[in-house]
């Protein structure tokens, strides 16, 4: 079956003074409908810009979609006039967003906000448009939601308010949802909570959904596949659980490692990889992660890396990619040691 | 509401106080007199002057008579316009000041927020460089170097418009209140910009857009609203001064408005004028600020009183 979306070598840049930050390089990927695909990556790798460039968010200028193909549904959205974009907007591709404090428009009764887009992209009457807000308040989980429904977004607390985001994200049953770091603003129960009501409703309404976010406990339980970027580029890609069994490229093998492990008592201090993300505008020749990586060597900071095919599923960006499969594979590092050197 | 409503009202009572009483005190530092000319009087017919009108009685009987005055709103007579109460000045002179101001503001507030929100949809296009080239013309260009020169045109040499002169709700009008606009509309076309450019960067327009809704709509029913608070909270002593009377564009067109009345009655050290239009204007600015305020929370529904 064809893929609900397919993105090809999608560029989109950024003019920054006299230099282009290459935010997103040709980023390539599949998603098949009612798959949940994680994106992780730092901040500035590009996930978020991909994602805008799919919902053709980015500003322009500064921003501009340099080359790719971004295939929804059979069509390329990126060749839409924007009149067929937007209906799309909202409708079949819906997206909620990292900060649910200035997400939501603090002018407008919540009600206004919900009623809005049933009523621009399904027709619904008012009154029809109304019941629909209540009705989706109440499949948010918002507690008395009949009554709640006029209110302001500031009389709601923070993950409330995303729950309404997702409320209206979900109001014309998208065929797609994109959550941007839905739960980064959040506190960590209420980060649960929000990352349950996610995982219910996908699977409720079938819907495909792609998971933005820089936290891999985020991914691990919700997604089927995952998609690692840095510098603007797809580093690795993998099915879940294999990506978390056998990390094949260097900088997945350091964000694993970043992550907090709970049942460990030993007190080491966490890893952390070290150095920063490159700025995209000035990126080094080779490998975008050589200055950063334990296993450059020379080649990676002259050649840029080759897209290593290693089963049907999973592909890595990296020089040494087949060794660190293979190495992830052995035995001793498939006990839970990630191969962190 | 209605408590924080009758609270500001009732400071108006302190406020006006003050600044009365201020007013009254710098009067009695100014030098000279309002009889006081060129040539020096006799010192008899000076005498008789000060008693006439209780300028000899000690500053305290001075000052509780003007407070008594102020409190009941009734000035007294001018000192320079002998026959005149300063109440009447006020009525008659008023409604021309009035009647200018709003209407130029009305016309600031019109062309202002237009520019001001194309310029900030079209950033950067020539559009927002003309129209904030033409706003920094506006705010730079005294108005009376801007008031000739529309009269010079539009009267003077095309005969278009009559170049001075008060004739009611007329022709008369027009280039008065165009000069009087300039510099409002400049600013008013500003603030709107740098407003609307920063709702338009915020993260609910980025939802609302998500949202599929129409350019229309998301500059309309969402980015409005939060673009203009910074107009909103300008006006409120921006029409304050307006309605009190603009001293520059009343002498150019000859305007019988309160500006001119004002600045006389302090060349001539009018006290009781002064005090008369120093209490309007203070309450004026009292009540307008009142009314942004009330227009906020009606504009912002996270603030409540």
């Amino acid at each position: 079956m064809a893929p609900l979306l397919s993105v090809r070598e999608l560029r989109t840049w950024f003019a920054e003074d006299a230099l282009t930050a290459k935010a997103v390089d040709g980023v390539s990927f599949d998603l098949a409908r009612g798959e949940t695909l994680g994106i992780v990556g730092e901040s500035g790798s590009g996930k978020s810009v991909t994602n805008l460039s799919i919902m053709r968010l980015i500003p322009q200028p500064p921003g501009r979609i340099v080359s790719g193909e971004i295939v929804f549904d059979g069509q390329d959205l990126l060749a839409l006039p924007a009149e067929a974009m937007r209906r799309i907007r909202g409708k079949r591709i819906a997206m909620i967003f990292q900060d649910p404090m200035t997400s939501l428009n603090p002018f407008m009764r919540v009600s206004q906000q919900l009623m809005e887009v049933t009523r621009l992209h399904l027709g619904l009457s008012k009154a029809e448009a109304y019941e629909h807000a209540v009705q989706m308040l109440e499949t948010v989980g918002i507690p008395d939601a009949r009554n709640r429904v006029d209110g302001y977004p500031h009389e709601f607390s923070g993950g409330m308010r995303q729950r309404v985001m997702i409320a209206m994200a979900l109001s014309c049953k998208p065929e797609l949802l994109i959550a941007d770091e839905p739960t980064t603003a959040l506190d960590v129960t209420i980060q649960a909570q929000i990352l349950e009501l996610i995982k219910n409703l996908k699977r409720d309404t079938g819907t495909s959904v792609i998971l933005i976010t820089h936290d891999l406990g985020v991914v691990a339980g919700m997604t089927d596949r995952i998609m690692v970027m840095y510098a603007g580029r797809v580093f690795e890609t993998a099915p879940t659980t294999e990506l978390f069994a056998r990390p094949s490229n260097p900088y997945t093998v350091g964000l694993l490692a970043s992550v907090p492990d709970p049942t460990d008592d030993s007190h080491a201090e966490l890893y952390q990889i070290p150095g920063l993300p490159p700025d995209v505008a000035r990126l080094p020749p080779g490998c975008p992660f050589a200055p950063r990586c334990a296993r450059a060597e020379r080649i990676c900071r002259e050649q840029s890396p080759p897209r290593i095919q290693l089963t049907p599923q999973h592909q890595s960006l990296c020089h040494f990619a087949q060794e660190l499969y293979d190495a992830a594979g052995t035995p001793t590092a498939a006990t839970g040691d990630h191969g962190v050197r | 509401m209605a408590r924080f409503i009758l609270r500001r009202l009732l400071v108006i009572v302190p406020m006006l106080l003050v600044v009365v009483s201020l007013t009254w005190g710098l009067i009695r530092v100014a030098p000279g007199n309002f009889y006081s000319g060129e040539k020096k009087l006799p010192a008899a017919i000076e005498k008789n002057i000060r008693e006439k009108y209780g300028l000899d009685k000690p500053w305290y009987v001075q000052y509780g008579r003007m407070l008594a005055n102020t409190a009941r709103g009734d000035f007294g007579e001018s000192l320079k316009y002998p026959g005149t109460t300063v109440n009447s000045i006020l009525a008659t002179t008023l409604p021309v000041s009035a009647t200018l101001g709003i209407l130029a503001y009305l016309l600031a507030l019109v062309v202002g927020i237009t520019a001001g929100t194309i310029a900030a949809l079209k950033q950067n296009s020539r559009v927002d460089y003309a129209s904030m080239a033409a706003a920094m013309l506006g705010i730079s260009m005294p108005n009376f170097v801007l008031g000739p020169t529309l009269v010079l045109l539009f009267a003077l040499r095309w005969y278009w418009l009559p170049p001075a002169r008060w004739d009611g709700f007329s022709l008369h009008l027009i280039l008065p209140v165009l000069t009087l606009s300039a510099v409002y509309m400049a600013y008013i076309a500003r603030l709107t910009r740098s407003g609307m450019l920063e709702v338009l960067r915020s993260n609910y327009i980025r939802t609302a857009r998500a949202k599929g809704l129409t350019e229309r709509d998301v500059v309309v029913r969402h980015a409005v609203r939060g673009g203009l608070l910074p107009v909103v909270s300008f006006s409120g002593p921006a029409l304050a001064f307006l309605i009190s009377g603009t001293v520059v564009v009343e002498r150019i067109f000859a305007l019988p408005g309160l500006g001119n009345y004002f600045i006389n009655a302090n060349l001539n050290r009018d006290e009781p004028l002064i005090i008369g239009i120093v209490a309007f204007m203070s309450i004026a600015v009292l009540l307008f600020n009142l009314l942004v305020d009330v227009a906020y929370a009606f504009f912002d529904p996270r603030i409540r009183y």
